[in-house]
């Protein structure tokens, strides 16, 4: 793959890359959900699944920069949980002179931090797991063989679609086109179509050359996979201590008889 | 649109989730009469398009760029279940390799970009074809499902945002936000997803899964001049059966349930349309932006759409969509000479 800009993963020979992929995937999903399921109230355990993910960075060798410069994707919906506060329902406070959302900062706040935790558990999966490792472990993970083996195909095939699409667009320009407003829309419309009928006469040809290769409905498995108990072990530690901080949380606040 | 994590509550994302799960499966055994054994590599290519795709910015108005969502266009171009299967897996990459969308978000966002747009896609595309058959129809039924489709996902995001949403807005405000800012993209999907149909119906009209039986029949003339017809079914590779029964049923009713709830809204709310016109600064560019004008630089302009007449102009298409399906279902009803 040479357009390679637009992945997010990071080669490296750390413990967490070492990690078979489906212990990974299982880590983030259930670090995810703890995470998710958080009151946002407790603002410290926020504070200490930030640091768990931290641990995670600096073991893996994932610079602060390379996370924080892929965060910008997040930017949507920090500009709309920012904006919660002004249009919010329910008690008001004046901050600076501005009249606020009560509830509404609570919300802002609970989708900023659980969003960005989800963001950056999720960059870090990326950036330590090759794309076609992180499919195989989908597959370990008894996810539909089929589901997989479509994903395996968009992405090996990701990079020449939109390779032709660059191609396109380049034509395009090079013959001094911009869409510029709706009135352009067929244009661009029409290099859509050219897309959809190159895509689909590709995904023909690969279908023939794959039964001329003796193709029956499954990809062979040519890697082992199966992690041991260790390795299950040291993948479970980061949702294992978002847990035990979770619970621990709980149990302490339950003991001090507050809400 | 991309939901992250921790903006519904568990519940729904778990709920969302096992929607998605069941809507998948389903589809990944109606692929299999779509597209045959050659599955996994057709829907993995159309995958890769929907991909590409929904990078085109197509200008939409005021300075404003949208995205392409692709379900109806997808749904048009190669079926309704394969168009499922390609979504979930475009969002399931872009979950995992590009972190975008959060992991526990997973499931609401297959249920509203994959489900939700490909069933009032496709609802709407063959209420129209069925009863018309010919190129233009087809082309305008695809201006049709891909209008209705992203107001529909934009109003199941607010059905979803009020039974277990995280922040305390009024459901009348995202509501009437939401729709009224995506029918203006829903237009601009619309005209795309029309071209782009007819583009390729144009060049392969064999590709287009909803033009199937346009053609004529292949009639074989041998040299001592007897003719024999070739009926569409027994032609190259085998064409799938027609299943598209619970789909068109699925279509309607998200359709008339989204009819209803919209002019609910319209009547019984009325403030609710006042303050997203106060509002509009805010809700028109959040709900805007989350769609994916990506430039800074386009953000400014967002707010200049007037927001509470694209609202009032939302209700009124989707009451004229129901009105559509209303009569649809009443024809069908009387005559029974309608292709099935």
């Amino acid at each position: 793959m040479s357009a390679g800009h637009h992945q997010l993963y990071r080669a490296g020979d750390t413990p967490v890359h070492r990690l078979p992929p489906q212990c990974k995937l299982a880590a983030v999903a259930v670090f995810a959900l703890v995470v998710v399921a958080t009151p946002r109230e407790w603002f410290a355990a926020f504070g200490a699944y930030a640091l768990l993910l931290a641990g995670v960075a600096v073991t893996a060798r994932v610079p602060a920069g390379s996370v924080l410069r892929r965060m910008v994707i997040e930017i949507p919906f920090v500009l709309f949980a920012l904006a919660i506060p002004f249009i919010g329902t329910g008690e008001r406070v004046q901050v600076a002179g501005l009249s606020l959302s009560l509830p509404g900062l609570w919300a802002a706040w609970n989708i900023l931090a659980k969003a960005t935790l989800g963001v950056v558990a999720s960059i870090l999966l990326a950036a330590t797991t090759e794309p076609r490792m992180l499919l195989l472990g989908a597959r370990r993970l008894r996810l539909p063989p089929m589901l997989v083996q479509i994903a395996m195909f968009m992405l090996r095939y990701m990079d020449v679609i939109l390779e032709e699409m660059r191609r396109m667009r380049v034509a395009r320009e090079s013959r001094g086109f911009t869409a510029r407003d709706a009135r352009h829309i067929p244009v661009v419309a029409r290099s859509a179509g050219a897309l959809f009928i190159r895509s689909y006469e590709r995904g023909e040809r690969v279908h023939l050359a794959m039964l001329s290769r003796g193709y029956t409905g499954s990809m062979p498995v040519i890697q082992d996979l199966t992690p041991s108990a260790g390795q299950w072990l040291l993948a479970g530690t980061l949702p294992g201590a978002a847990l035990a901080l979770l619970l621990g949380t709980w149990g302490l606040r339950a003991m001090w008889g507050m809400s | 649109m991309h939901v992250p994590d921790g903006f519904f509550n568990l519940a729904v994302s778990v709920s969302a989730g096992a929607v998605a799960a069941a809507g998948v499966a389903v589809c990944l055994r109606g692929a299999r009469r779509e597209l045959d054994d050659r599955t996994a590599p057709m829907a993995g290519l159309v995958a890769a398009f929907v991909f590409a795709v929904q990078m085109l910015n197509f200008p939409v108005a005021a300075g404003t760029s949208g995205h392409l969502l692709g379900g109806a266009l997808a749904a048009i171009l190669v079926g309704p279940y394969t168009a499922v299967l390609c979504m979930a897996v475009v969002l399931l990459v872009q979950g995992f390799f590009f972190a975008d969308g959060g992991l526990t978000a997973l499931g609401v966002n297959i249920t509203l970009m994959g489900l939700v747009t490909v069933l009032a896609g496709w609802g709407v595309f063959r209420l129209i074809t069925r009863s018309v058959r010919s190129r233009a129809a087809i082309t305008a039924a695809s201006f049709a499902a891909a209008l209705v489709s992203v107001p529909a996902s934009a109003l199941v995001f607010t059905l979803l945002f009020w039974i277990g949403g995280t922040a305390p807005v009024e459901i009348g405000t995202v509501a009437a936000a939401m729709g009224g800012v995506h029918t203006l993209i829903g237009i601009g999907e619309g005209l795309i997803t029309a071209v782009t149909v007819g583009t390729v119906l144009a060049t392969r009209p064999d590709l287009v899964y909803g033009a199937r039986g346009l053609a004529a029949p292949l009639v074989l003339r041998g040299a001592d001049g007897d003719v024999t017809v070739v009926p569409e079914g027994r032609v190259g590779v085998r064409t799938p059966v027609r299943r598209s029964r619970p789909f068109l049923l699925g279509g309607v009713g998200v359709t008339l349930v989204l009819a209803g709830a919209v002019s609910f809204f319209a009547s019984g709310d009325p403030d609710g349309l006042e303050r997203v016109a106060e509002d509009e600064g805010f809700i028109g560019q959040a709900a805007d932006h989350a769609f994916g004008a990506w430039t800074l630089a386009d953000y400014g302009d967002v707010g200049g759409i007037p927001v509470g007449i694209a609202g009032i102009i939302g209700v009124g298409i989707t009451l004229i969509v129901a009105g559509v399906v209303a009569y649809a279902v009443r024809r069908r009803g009387h005559g029974g000479d309608l292709p099935v």
